[in-house]
């Protein structure tokens, strides 16, 4: 992919540097200010949850076209201990860290498309797009 | 970033002025509990018109301060929500039950003279009467 931005995520400055990155991204691919927002809440989320569970990973924005559509795609990866129970985790309210648990079910509600793969021990990805259509 | 809280009257208002971290909201959280002993604060509004996000943190922290300051004998308003904001917040499952909302600093602070007035009305003994004999 031609225009990737990578985001280190180590400290809670990180997040807020990730989900304004997200914004300016959604904002120079046409989403709408509404829709920038969706985004760089969901972001927020999910690099928060990265501190929180792997302490450190990286968010990696990009922008894609697919036909008519043009999307934004977020990337979460960490090398944390990973889910042991993904079911569970995209669970409204289900949390192992004390927090309100809508981090993942939210995001998943606020992105157009969510896929999240984790191994135990070895870390977890989040992939999420936002899709506007064009014209 | 600290967040800069003014005192007017009997209320606190705490007023963001750009994106904040877990951290400066967890301190915005200290400063306004502590403040509510020193002022003696019976009020106070978080004005987060410049948020332009509210995650589940930042809606834990609100929801704390206002919970901490009631118990601290202080109602809390929070004004400013962006409609975006609200949108978003409502996507993401994160509500404000139980916490007082106002569109702005104006009805924030209406709000809070109605409380105080509603709080002298409790004061009065059983039977209604504030009794002056």
């Amino acid at each position: 992919m031609a225009d990737e931005l990578r985001l280190p995520i180590a400290a809670d400055v990180d997040v807020v540097q990730a989900r304004q990155q997200g914004r300016e991204v959604a904002a120079n691919a046409g989403f709408t200010s509404g829709d920038q927002t969706v985004i760089a809440a969901a972001i927020s989320e999910i690099a928060r949850n990265i501190l929180m569970y792997a302490k450190r990973g990286e968010i990696v924005l990009s922008v894609v076209a697919n036909g008519d559509r043009q999307g934004v795609v977020v990337i979460a990866r960490d090398q944390g201990p990973g889910i042991r129970d993904i079911a569970r985790a995209l669970q409204d309210g289900y949390s192992t860290s004390g927090g309100l648990g809508l981090g993942l079910p939210g995001a998943k509600r606020l992105m157009d498309e969510f896929e999240l793969t984790s191994a135990v021990g070895q870390g977890t990805t989040v992939t999420m797009k936002k899709w506007r259509r064009l014209g | 970033m600290e967040v800069p809280i003014l005192k007017q009257g009997h209320y606190l208002i705490a007023s963001i002025q750009s994106a904040l971290t877990d951290a400066d909201l967890s301190q915005l959280r200290e400063a306004l509990i502590e403040r509510v002993g020193r002022f003696r604060a019976r009020g106070v509004i978080v004005d987060v018109t410049a948020l332009d996000v509210m995650d589940s943190f930042a809606v834990r922290t609100l929801r704390d301060i206002a919970h901490m300051a009631r118990l601290r004998g202080a109602d809390t308003v929070i004004v400013g929500i962006q409609p975006e904001v609200a949108f978003a917040m409502v996507q993401l499952g994160l509500t404000l039950k139980g916490v007082a909302t106002a569109l702005d600093l104006e009805e924030g602070l209406a709000f809070l003279n109605q409380q105080g007035e509603g709080r002298l009305e409790d004061r009065r003994p059983p039977g209604g009467r504030i009794d002056r004999g």
